[in-house]
């Protein structure tokens, strides 16, 4: 597969890469895990195979062999030698086709599954891309024009999954905005009327918003904090304390709530105020620039139902492939 | 001063919290102390050689530590009960661990950082002093050179591992009266040189890569932290030099020794100059300065 123009942001990204947090090692992987995965299963692969994920613009790619391919998240209107094709579907190339995308009209992310996964040497057991230090991926980086990416042998016939699709209703909806949180970690550094200022006030999606951590705009965190002496080794803001591991999914107040994605940094001294459920750290990765964003609270109880209507739904559509 | 002795703190009862539907966090208390940590450090220890189903992360941090964990297979209020049982049955007076000592030569006041903590001046507490001038004054030094011999004067622990890979927080192993603390930036700067010593809270850290940052700067190594290729020899299990538990004496060094192991480390030469040694908490305590002495022995 050659990249012809590598998009805005397009990397190699699988499920993640686990174990490694106590070094400061934070997953990474696709961002939306549910697109990554159905997009794999619709071309035969496993789940944990490695897909490209393109941000907001879509990449170029020509395949340099016969392909089967699927194109799942974001829709970015993808098309293969200008003809448009479906998404959540998987589609023949034959060598030398091209494939183009345009801007995401809803949503921010988009994957590409190719039959037998990109085929790069992982790296601590993952093929995921983490910028920062440059490893995983191709080169420890976004794609470029020019680039080569090998792809595996299918594991199965993924010819007999051309044209396999999965229910319109089974697709997420990327214009929802409420984002389900649990409440806690240093909350207790909030106040009554803080804690539900912060629940109540809209969230807009600021620029900074990327696989490291979305940062928000709304009104003056501060004055949501209690006040107190602060205690040993925290330093002086109230919003500070002792630096302590910061939970993927967790909203640290570092002067505006930003909330750690899966290029997370790992830890630091602000006070974190809750997490967002497992299931939604994916639908606000598709949540774009400029959005609102609604923080909705649950109990951990609630939070757990959450996360099994989302394995229910995967299971279905697993099995229905 | 030799007589003097680590005060040991009371912890309140720990403070369990969900992290979502996928995480734990454990504070065991609110302030820095060693018992806070060595806690963490045990107990993050002792999770991993129980090896509980389900466990995906277990990482300690200064006063408190974090689990990710597959709701699927453990439940969050499961984790919690093994969590209180395993609480009860720690001490840290009777816990020890491998640790590494490791010697750190650091240039302090070098011209890289000092750069780059004039290029922030307005986002500093008090913008007509350097960073060192400041945090020597606020904890009472005559002057610089005082300051800098105080930190580069007892070793430090690696009480966490985090923010990017392979950052160490370092706690100086000192009584608490003896222990630096300084305010964070009043806002994070955009750049931060590699390899720059750098202190907030009560921390000493090194910042692997270039980057944001919001801790004074006193100082840059030559040495790496963090090493991706792994082609220092150090670096031969793993990318990331020091772990939770180890040791780092920072060693003032001038420009010349800076320049010369610089050029060691980037042809892939340079040897680390560390070892192994058996760290006992309640030796510690009862007389850092003469425990710290005997740690130091393995680096002659």
């Amino acid at each position: 597969m050659r990249i012809l123009d590598g998009g805005l942001v397009t990397t190699v990204q699988d499920t993640g890469r686990y174990g490694h947090y106590h070094i400061g090692m934070p997953p990474s992987g696709a961002m939306d895990q549910f697109a990554h995965k159905v997009g794999n299963w619709l071309v035969g692969n496993d789940e944990s195979d490695a897909t490209l994920e393109m941000t907001y613009m879509g990449a170029d790619v020509e395949f340099e062999d016969d392909a089967v391919f699927a194109v799942t998240g974001a829709d970015m209107e993808p098309s293969l030698e200008n003809e448009p094709i479906p998404t959540w579907t998987a589609v023949r190339a034959e060598a030398g086709d091209t494939l183009s995308f345009e801007f995401a009209t809803e949503g921010a992310r988009t994957y590409l599954a190719v039959a037998g996964g990109i085929d790069i040497e992982p790296v601590m057991g993952s093929r995921s891309t983490y910028t920062l230090i440059g490893i995983g991926g191709h080169e420890g980086r976004s794609l470029e024009a020019g680039d080569e990416l090998p792809t595996g042998e299918p594991a199965g016939d993924a010819d007999a999954m051309v044209g396999t699709s999965i229910d319109e209703a089974d697709r997420p909806d990327y214009s929802t905005n409420e984002i389900n949180v649990v409440m806690g970690l240093c909350d207790y550094r909030l106040t009554d009327e803080g804690r539900q200022r912060f629940l109540d006030a809209d969230w807009k999606v600021s620029d900074e918003a990327d696989r490291v951590g979305y940062r928000f705009e709304g009104p003056d965190i501060t004055d949501m904090f209690e006040e107190r002496e602060q205690p040993f080794g925290a330093g002086t803001d109230v919003t500070n304390v002792v630096d302590l591991g910061y939970p993927v999914g967790s909203i640290q107040m570092a002067g505006q709530p930003i909330i750690l994605m899966r290029d997370a940094v790992t830890g630091g001294g602000y006070a974190t105020v809750g997490t967002v459920v497992s299931p939604d750290r994916g639908a606000l990765s598709q949540c774009r620039t400029h959005s609102t964003v609604d923080f909705n609270a649950v109990d951990v109880e609630e939070a757990l139902e959450i996360r099994r209507e989302r394995d229910d739904r995967l299971e279905r559509i697993q099995n229905s492939l | 001063m030799s007589d003097r002795t680590i005060t040991r703190q009371e912890l309140p009862s720990p403070r369990y919290e969900y992290g979502g539907d996928d995480w734990v966090f454990v504070e065991l208390d609110e302030a820095m102390s060693f018992d806070a940590n060595f806690k963490a450090q045990a107990m993050t220890q002792e999770i991993r050689r129980n090896s509980l189903e389900g466990l995906i992360e277990v990482a300690p941090s200064n006063a408190s530590y974090l689990i990710q964990f597959d709701p699927g297979v453990l439940h969050p209020d499961e984790l919690i009960e093994e969590l209180r049982s395993l609480e009860d049955e720690i001490d840290v007076s009777d816990y020890q661990w491998e640790a590494r000592v490791f010697d750190i030569p650091v240039f302090y006041d070098d011209p890289w950082t000092h750069e780059t903590l004039m290029d922030f001046r307005e986002r500093h507490q008090d913008p007509d002093s350097t960073d060192l001038e400041y945090s020597a004054e606020i904890n009472g030094f005559d002057s610089v050179e005082a300051f800098i011999d105080h930190h580069a004067g007892a070793p430090h622990m690696v009480t966490m591992i985090g923010f990017v890979p392979g950052l160490p927080f370092c706690f100086q192993m000192v009584p608490r009266d003896e222990q630096i603390e300084v305010p964070k930036y009043e806002q994070p700067r955009t750049a931060t040189p590699s390899r720059a010593i750098g202190f907030g809270g009560a921390f000493t850290a090194i910042y692997p890569v270039p980057g944001a940052g919001g801790y004074q700067l006193y100082g840059r190594t030559p040495v790496e932290v963090l090493d991706v290729d792994q082609e220092l020899s150090a670096f031969e299990e793993s990318m990331v030099l020091p772990n939770p538990g180890d040791i780092l004496n920072f060693r003032r060094i001038d420009r010349e020794e800076y320049d010369s192991i610089r050029e060691a480390v980037e042809d892939g030469s340079y040897e680390y100059n560390y070892d192994r040694v058996d760290f006992e908490p309640q030796a510690f305590f009862e007389d850092p300065r003469g425990y710290n002495a005997k740690l130091l022995e393995v680096l002659e």
